[in-house]
């Protein structure tokens, strides 16, 4: 037996002083790479995919309208709701809405206002043709689907 | 004299530097901003009602219904692989083939859904059609399909500009998303 207690001389710890260095690191990739949740979000989101993408440089130009099927279905039924910062709005205060981005903005900017429509895959055109008729009454006329990269099918 | 150095205990430091991490791993989110960008068409009552006549040459129709099926050119289609070229062809036919479009510019790629449509399926198919007209500007530009829409996300650069004009030259980016029908059930 006194072969084999050799071995156990070996110190077998995994050595752990660099451990706050790599965390530090993940830590400043996230700080940096992420932002703040602004709103929750309370429809479903499952964002569709699509490959031709563009992307939008100025994110304060940008405003999230968010619409998909409400998680509290239970409470609020299963019709696909639309939501604007934390509040459930109806088509018909979209005007409203916008025009209370617009104020947000700088005034030589409010005519890029970008609308984001962040629509679940299951919600169906009728609600969002109904948005972008607003949208157009509202004269803003930037809008952006947002999409996920579809890297399966990219050509 | 004798002097002991000062030391701060850092075996806790990983402690400390992993619940930071949870904190912001939990309170943020991956921004995206990207997706598919399109120009709405403007107010209704803004627009003067004139007849515009538009030969039947000239439209590439789509349509889907609200079970998600799909007719192009008044044809039933299962198969949209080949859609993306089929559109291409089209817009690019400068009238040798009588039965496409004269020239780019007058050429329509007419997208009408209805109200029962899937965003899932809108998606999917305005994917192809743009994908078919940044394809052309691609190669009308002499880059990539991803490098020519990068430039057009960002025209501030000048060489972006440039890449963008000698893209779209002549041949406007024609997508004409119809109010969606209302289904018969």
């Amino acid at each position: 037996m006194a072969k084999f207690k050799k071995k156990n001389e070996v110190s077998q710890g995994i050595p752990t002083s660099s451990m706050p260095d790599v965390v530090f690191m993940l830590l400043f990739f996230f700080m940096v790479t992420t932002e703040m949740r602004k709103t929750t979000v309370e429809v479903k989101q499952i964002i569709p995919k699509a490959t031709q993408l563009r992307k939008l440089l100025r994110k304060g130009l940008v405003a999230n309208l968010y619409i998909g099927e409400p998680t509290k279905s239970d409470e609020l039924g299963k019709e696909p709701k639309i939501q604007a910062d934390d509040v459930f709005i109806d088509t018909k205060d979209i005007v409203r809405w916008v025009n209370a981005q617009r104020d947000n903005l700088d005034e030589l900017e409010r005519d890029q206002l970008t609308v984001a429509l962040k629509v679940d895959v299951d919600a169906k055109r009728g609600i969002i043709s109904d948005v972008e008729s607003e949208l157009r009454k509202a004269n803003a006329r930037k809008l952006l689907y947002s999409t996920l990269e579809d890297r399966d099918k990219k050509n | 004299m004798a002097r002991t150095t000062p030391e701060i205990p850092n075996a806790s430091m990983a402690d400390i530097a992993f619940l930071l991490l949870t904190f912001f791993l939990v309170t943020t989110t991956i921004p995206n901003n990207r997706g598919l960008s399109i120009a709405l068409p403007p107010p209704p009552e803004a627009t003067p009602p004139e007849e515009v006549k538009i030969q039947e040459r000239n439209m590439f129709k789509i349509q889907i219904n609200s079970s998600d099926a799909l007719l192009v050119e008044g044809e039933p289609r299962e198969d949209i692989r080949n859609l993306k070229d089929e559109i291409k062809a089209f817009v690019l036919n400068n009238g040798r083939d009588p039965a496409s479009s004269d020239n780019p510019e007058k050429a329509i790629v007419s997208f009408k859904t209805d109200r029962g449509t899937s965003h899932k399926r809108f998606i999917e198919l305005l994917d192809i059609i743009q994908g078919a007209y940044y394809d052309i500007y691609a190669e009308q530009a002499g880059v990539t399909n991803e490098k020519f829409r990068e430039a057009a996300s960002d025209l501030t650069v000048p060489e972006n500009k440039v890449i963008y004009n000698k893209g779209r030259m002549g041949i406007p980016l024609n997508i004409s998303i119809a109010d969606p029908t209302k289904a018969a059930n």
